[in-house]
């Protein structure tokens, strides 16, 4: 069809402009040509446009159900409702490539209409390296997996988007992971241009900020909404499995909140550069390799998309050059610090900021091990080892109690130089006071783990003196906004882990079972008939001991195309626990296996992710 | 030098990386869910594609020889490259190759046929899929090695290669 062709060959004109490109702006560096900037946006805007035809002519096959083309055929379906038709363009590997490289357009273009103010070359350059990775990709998508795929002859129907794929969050998760994944890359570029430059000083460090603040703010946000995913789809009853996926896209948000921290120190006070630097290469360094993993086939996992070797190498290759291109022009551009403007001392807020960044890269390490570890210890002794939570929590719960108390501590210190006896002293006398009451509550709550108690007096301190803060200080509100959140994630974690009760078992209709003080009532099973799927619905009474109902309805859906059994749980949740329940067909008729969990606090776990999203957009407007 | 030397171990760490990353790439993937080894196919009946009389399979099933069935299509082009693969096999006298045709037309199926050769013993249609979905099949093309009880020994996912026919040689040597 027409709309096919059209987008592959948007698609190659994008990829020829990109080639053409880097040769002008090379010719330019070198002074053979004339700057015209008015040229640099043209190309850049046709560049973006021939994507964007591409990307909507994707869309548009989805839409049509257009199975000559080979993506959607294999990812979609006549009877899906539109929503998910559309959401399936980028439910795939190929579509969600053509979405990196949407991105990657959009955001240059966007980078260099905002840069105007800073010098000509830091801006030539940074378009050389952004067009290197968007050479890259666009090479990536034609060669390796093209999304304009011809299939002859045409199939009647489609082979269906996978149905746990089929949920809101996840129609919006992977775009916005994306925007945070390229927004690093426009970091890296700018990074790696500022060091041939030499232009990296407070100047550039307050422009290049605007960019980690959004990075950053979809990076979170994109996180976030894979762990709601989770726990509403998968219903396994969680949001965070440090599953190797999910692990990847934590291990640069890591990185980025890192250099978003730094990089306040270059700002006011023109130190940590190579810090910086090797902070902003490596949180694209991360991003990569994430894309990496899941696209490779080396995981599986639900994320995985497609067993390709050949897709493999390619990202592997890219990504390995990219690392070397950077760390040679690191090692020969870099400027000697040895010879320091200012001295640092150990009470000041810098010292604070980098002991931000020590925490960050130990969780990094720990993140990083445990995610690729496995992978080398299989391809050098074909031994298959799994590395689950309680590595996790055993390496990093005990170094969140002093981060936290550093992220209280902190931001409170002066820049250059503090005071020791202007330390406020009265907060110490808070801290005792939460000892006192943490400890009354572990008592009645039965809590025997120190580490528990310690991590939520820890945060109980971080929520105090941040809510303090916020009410006499206000001077850095977004700061103090983004900590709190984090005090309320931290503990609503915590507390969600050690108070969560849960009750499994084999039920009849119409069986009644008690567990702790509430009474799970099975009342009836009914089935119905929808657009591309069979809905088999229970109905479950929970009745508390004041003879409150509350109706909980799991349904089960039964999916034509492909053939797949999902269970959606029911989740009621409330401003103080979440109540949750999912059930499964047994192969005897008229016996279910029903699983219910009361999980508290789970909604502020949701709410603290947003205010510290909500922190880091207050410090973004205020930077314009 | 000291510098030299840093830089020296940094890029020799990364090429490791590499290397090993690399080779993970290459190592097999094709992930069979271990439900499915050892069970069962269910009986089925289904057309001839070419005669149209109704088969049961358990009457195609030898106790001399094992069988394969392929699923396969004409609109599928994986379909198209293990074709070879299929021809060769079915050269093997302990080979019993039955196709079953997914989702397809009757005609653009005999085209198929006449192009590329017939290797199967006898072709069963089934054209809504429901056959395939109870093998507990994802798509086109599937090939399921079962012995003459009907429980599958072997599954392969996707396109046959070239290994894939070595491995089944071996099956069938044994």
């Amino acid at each position: 069809m027409l709309i096919t062709q059209i987008g592959n060959y948007s698609l190659i004109l994008g990829l020829f402009l990109s080639i053409f490109f880097i040769f002008y702006l090379i010719l330019i560096l070198y002074g053979f040509i004339k700057i015209k900037l008015n040229n640099i946006y043209s190309i850049l805007f046709i560049q973006l446009f021939s994507v964007l035809i591409s990307f909507f002519s994707l869309i548009y096959s989805f839409v049509i159900s257009n199975f000559t083309n080979e993506t959607v055929y294999n990812n979609s379906h006549t009877t899906k409702p539109l929503f998910y038709k559309i959401s399936g363009t980028w439910g795939n590997h190929e579509g969600s490539l053509l979405l990196w490289l949407l991105v990657l357009t959009l955001f240059i273009f966007l980078f260099f209409i905002d840069s105007k103010k800073q010098p000509k070359i830091y801006r030539l350059y940074t378009l050389v390296f952004q067009q290197i990775i968007i050479l890259g990709f666009f090479l990536f998508v034609l060669f390796t997996s093209n999304p304009f795929s011809y299939i002859f002859p045409v199939p009647l129907e489609g082979l269906g988007l996978n149905p746990i794929l089929q949920d809101p969050a996840l129609a919006i998760h992977p775009p916005i992971l994306y925007l945070g994944y390229v927004g690093s890359s426009i970091i890296f570029s700018a990074s790696l241009s500022a060091l041939v430059s030499k232009h990296i000083n407070n100047f550039w460090a307050q422009h290049i900020k605007k960019w980690i603040f959004i990075s950053w703010i979809f990076l979170t946000l994109g996180i976030m909404l894979g762990s709601i995913w989770a726990y509403y789809e998968l219903g396994w009853g969680g949001f965070w499995f440090w599953d190797p996926v999910e692990n990847v896209s934590l291990m640069p948000w890591f990185c980025l909140t890192a250099l978003l921290h730094s990089i306040l120190v270059l700002e006011k006070r023109s130190e940590l550069k190579s810090w910086t630097i090797i902070l902003s290469i490596t949180t694209f360094s991360l991003s990569m390799s994430g894309t990496f993993l899941v696209r490779s086939g080396i995981l599986n996992s639900v994320h995985t998309f497609a067993n390709d070797p050949g897709r493999g190498v390619f990202i592997l290759t890219f990504l390995f050059i990219l690392i070397l291109i950077s760390i040679l022009i690191f090692f020969f551009f870099k400027t000697e610090e040895n010879v320091r403007e200012n001295k640092i001392y150990w009470l000041s807020r810098e010292t604070s900021i980098l002991v931000n960044n020590w925490f960050m890269i130990f969780f990094l390490a720990v993140v990083f091990i445990g995610t690729t570890y496995p992978i080398f210890l299989e391809v050098l002794t074909s031994e298959k080892i799994s590395v689950g939570p309680p590595f996790y929590n055993k390496l990093l719960i005990p170094f969140l109690i002093p981060f936290l108390i550093f992220m209280a501590i902190g931001p409170n210190l002066k820049w250059i130089k503090n005071d020791f006896k202007k330390v406020n002293f009265y907060k110490f006398f808070v801290f005792i006071f939460l000892c006192f009451i943490t400890f009354i509550f572990a008592e009645k709550f039965k809590i025997k783990n120190l580490f528990t108690i310690i991590l939520i007096i820890s945060s109980l301190y971080l929520l105090i003196s941040s809510i303090g803060d916020l009410i006499f200080k206000r001077k850095n509100i977004s700061q103090n906004i983004s900590h709190f959140g984090f005090s309320i994630l931290i503990l609503s974690i915590v507390l969600n882990g050690i108070l969560s009760k849960e009750f499994s078992g084999n039920m009849k209709i119409g069986e009644e079972v008690k567990f702790y003080n509430e009474i799970i009532k099975f009342k009836k099973v009914e089935t119905f008939n929808r657009e591309n799927y069979k809905s088999v619905i229970a109905t479950f009474e929970i009745e508390n001991n004041k003879k409150k109902l509350i109706l909980l309805k799991p349904e089960l859906r039964i999916y034509n195309q492909p053939n797949i059994i999902t269970s959606e749980a029911d989740i009621k949740s409330s401003f103080y626990e979440d109540k949750f329940l999912v059930f499964s067909v047994l192969k005897k008729n008229n016996i279910f296996n029903v699983r219910y969990q009361v999980k508290p606090f789970m909604i502020w776990i949701w709410v603290s992710t947003l205010l510290i999203i909500f922190g880091g957009f207050v410090r973004l407007i205020k930077i314009k | 030098m000291k510098k030299n030397f840093f830089y020296f171990i940094l890029i020799s760490l990364i090429i490791f990386v590499f290397v090993l990353l690399y080779t993970a790439v290459f190592k097999s993937k094709s992930y069979i869910p271990a439900t499915t080894i050892n069970k069962k196919i269910k009986e089925f009946s289904a057309k001839d594609l070419f005669t149209d009389n109704e088969i049961e399979i358990k009457d195609l099933i030898h106790d001399k020889k094992i069988t394969i069935i392929n699923i396969w299509s004409s609109w599928c082009a994986p379909c198209r490259n293990e074709h070879i693969y299929l021809m060769k096999l079915s050269q093997d006298s302990k080979i019993n190759l039955i196709g079953l045709n997914y989702k397809d037309d009757r005609s653009k199926a005999e085209v198929f046929i006449q192009e590329l050769g017939n290797p199967f013993f006898k072709i069963l249609e089934d054209p809504d899929g429901l056959i395939s979905i109870d093998m507990g099949a994802y798509g086109v093309p599937e090939t399921y090695i079962i012995d003459d009880k009907l429980n599958i020994i072997r599954k392969f996912i996707g396109e046959l290669t070239f290994s894939n026919y070595e491995e089944i040689i071996d099956i069938i040597n044994k």
